[in-house]
């Protein structure tokens, strides 16, 4: 019998080593480039060619949770941290910018920031404790944090309880709304990407890969991992803290456990490690999910059936996948 | 001769049990400054555990570590690490998603590192490949860019030992550098042992192959379920009868 292989040949550039280019042309240039500017031009264009307001709105949510999967896909695949706390996060963000703006009426400009320091110093602080723990344990404490918060405030009747607080100052039109999310969006991955390339990314991938050898290496992985867990509460504070302007509206809904759970699906459709993956799988589960929205609970059941059909069928997702197919030719050959 | 040198580690009386197994026990020894400390024994010995007690690994029951009269006992692996005590694993722990040089941003990434590279600190990639030449890695364009997780046993050994020599540590603990290695990469090995011994680094050595620890080591201590069996010379040590029991077992009477 016959037998064959695949061969992969790179494609695009002469002079490489991964991850080391040596342009030599234009043409090598914008090969480079191309993939990114796709990206960036892709977004700011979306919400114009989209039919009408109810899509804008969907698009707005969906950056919302490109967002939170962008700062779970840092924490998971390049810290090691897998932190299933999204709805903390946007909960957190969303109460101290509403309870602002509701309470004292300040102006969005300064909730959203104090909001977004704020609410990632909250998030730090009360994970703190639990930074030791790795793997599973790690997760299964980040989880039960939107749990605790929403019972308290249930409980306790704090910021109107169940009834939550409304209005709270919603942005002036939907095109502010939308541009600022996809900024921000764009800014998080690549800042983020540019991060994990400098030496603190390098030592943040070491504590995933091994933490003993860089505790040997004569640094305190647990304040390393504060940085860490610093950076990507911002970016859920964030999200949450336009969220609640956004819907105009703060309640206990926000710590709904969709926010901890759509960003996993989202990063393992996308590629998990890519960051710009989980922002795409994001872009496409929100859509997605809205068009099953007839369905209700049965919603849920598609985050499953995404999650169990990449696992499967594609653990690398989307993004590794066209990365590959963008960087190598492929063919089979005779062994 | 012996005790005019400072001794730079002291180990007093520590003691560790997993369970029933008494690991150490009342193990107590003092390492001279600039001395090669070699430490064998048979397997289960309680070696490694020795090592993870000095270095903050574990935390042994009682007894204490001093480094220049610093008591180690009870601080963080880390803070050991950044005060000039540095180690191996006896399985080599690289970072296997990183390339090779790569590998050595972490431990120059840490205070101790920076204190030393003083304000120039910027460039530590290449640092990285000073250090990786210096512990034989080929200098081209192409081993220390490979990942680690490609690298053969031989050079992930030398791998770890860079890492250490990266925090220009004062005490090195060796926890079996040989194992596992063919006669000539510990061949490639050994001169980089003696060249660290000429600059004045302490030495301690865990070791299964006598014949290359005898070759570099002042002193050797025996150890045996935890407790410390003999201490010397080497060729003092491997006269001892009960070394000899230890490694050969009792001599059957018929």
């Amino acid at each position: 019998m016959e037998e064959r292989r695949k061969e992969r040949l790179d494609r695009g550039i002469k002079a490489r080593t991964d991850g080391l280019y040596a342009i030599q042309s234009w043409r090598e240039t914008i090969y480079l480039i191309a993939p990114r500017a796709s990206l960036i031009i892709g977004l700011l264009v979306l919400p114009l060619i989209l039919p009408g307001l109810y899509w804008q709105r969907v698009l707005v949510l969906a950056g919302v949770y490109a967002l939170l999967a962008i700062s779970f896909d840092f924490l998971a695949e390049r810290v090691g941290l897998v932190c299933i706390g999204g709805a903390f996060m946007i909960g957190v963000g969303s109460y101290i910018a509403g309870s602002l703006n509701y309470y004292f009426g300040l102006p969005i400009a300064l909730t959203i920031p104090v909001a977004t320091l704020g609410g990632a110093f909250i998030c730090t602080l009360l994970w703190l404790p639990c930074l030791p723990l790795r793997g599973i344990y790690f997760a299964v404490v980040t989880f039960m944090f939107p749990f605790l918060t929403h019972s308290i405030i249930v409980a306790g009747d704090l910021f109107a309880g169940t009834e939550g607080l409304s209005p709270v100052k919603d942005f002036p039109n939907i095109w502010i709304s939308i541009y600022l999310i996809l900024t921000m969006v764009l800014i998080a991955i690549f800042s983020l990407r540019r991060l994990c390339g400098e030496d603190i990314g390098v030592v943040l991938g070491g504590i995933k890969d091994n933490d003993q050898a860089v505790l040997a290496s004569g640094i305190n992985i647990t304040r390393v991992k504060i940085y860490a867990l610093f950076i990507a509460s911002l970016i859920g504070c964030f999200a949450g803290a336009f969220l609640a302007h956004f819907s105009g509206f703060v309640g206990v809904s926000l710590f709904a456990v969709d926010f901890s759970i759509m960003p996993i699906a989202a990063c393992i459709m996308g590629g998990p490690g890519t960051l710009a993956g989980p922002a795409l799988g994001a872009l496409i589960l929100t859509p997605l999910s809205e068009l099953l929205r007839g369905f209700g609970q049965l919603r849920v059941v598609l985050y499953c059936l995404v999650l169990i059909g990449f696992i499967l069928f594609k653990p690398e997702g989307l993004l590794n996948w066209a990365t590959r197919k963008y960087h190598q030719t492929e063919r089979w050959v005779k062994v | 001769m012996k005790d005019q040198k400072e001794a730079i580690i002291e180990v007093r009386h520590l003691s560790k049990s997993f369970g029933g197994v008494k690991a150490l026990n009342d193990v107590s020894f003092d390492v001279p400054e600039g001395e090669v400390l070699g430490i064998i024994g048979p397997n289960g010995s309680g070696k490694t555990t020795l090592v993870n007690t000095i270095t903050g690994f574990v935390k042994p029951e009682s007894g204490e570590v001093f480094f220049r009269n610093i008591r180690l006992t009870g601080l963080p692996p880390y803070k050991i690490a950044d005060l000039g005590v540095s180690r191996t694993f006896q399985v080599a722990r690289p970072f296997l998603s990183l390339k090779s040089f790569k590998n050595l941003i972490v431990p120059l990434w840490s205070p101790r590192a920076r204190r030393f590279a003083g304000s120039r600190g910027g460039d530590r990639d290449t640092v990285a490949i000073d250090l990786l030449e210096e512990v034989g890695f080929e200098r081209d364009a192409f081993v220390p860019y490979k990942f680690a997780s490609a690298l053969p046993l031989g050079y992930l050994k030398r791998l770890e030992l860079a890492r250490c020599l990266a925090l220009r540590p004062e005490v090195i603990i060796c926890d079996e550098v040989f194992s596992g290695l063919s006669m000539s990469e510990i061949a490639s090995i050994l001169p980089l042992i003696e060249k660290l011994k000429m600059k004045g680094v302490t030495l301690i050595m865990i070791e299964h192959r006598l014949r290359e620890l005898f070759a570099v080591a002042d002193n050797i201590i025996v150890l045996n379920f935890g407790e410390k069996l003999a201490e010397g010379k080497p060729e003092q040590v491997m006269r001892d009868e009960k070394v000899r029991r230890a490694y050969l077992g009792e001599e059957i009477k018929l």
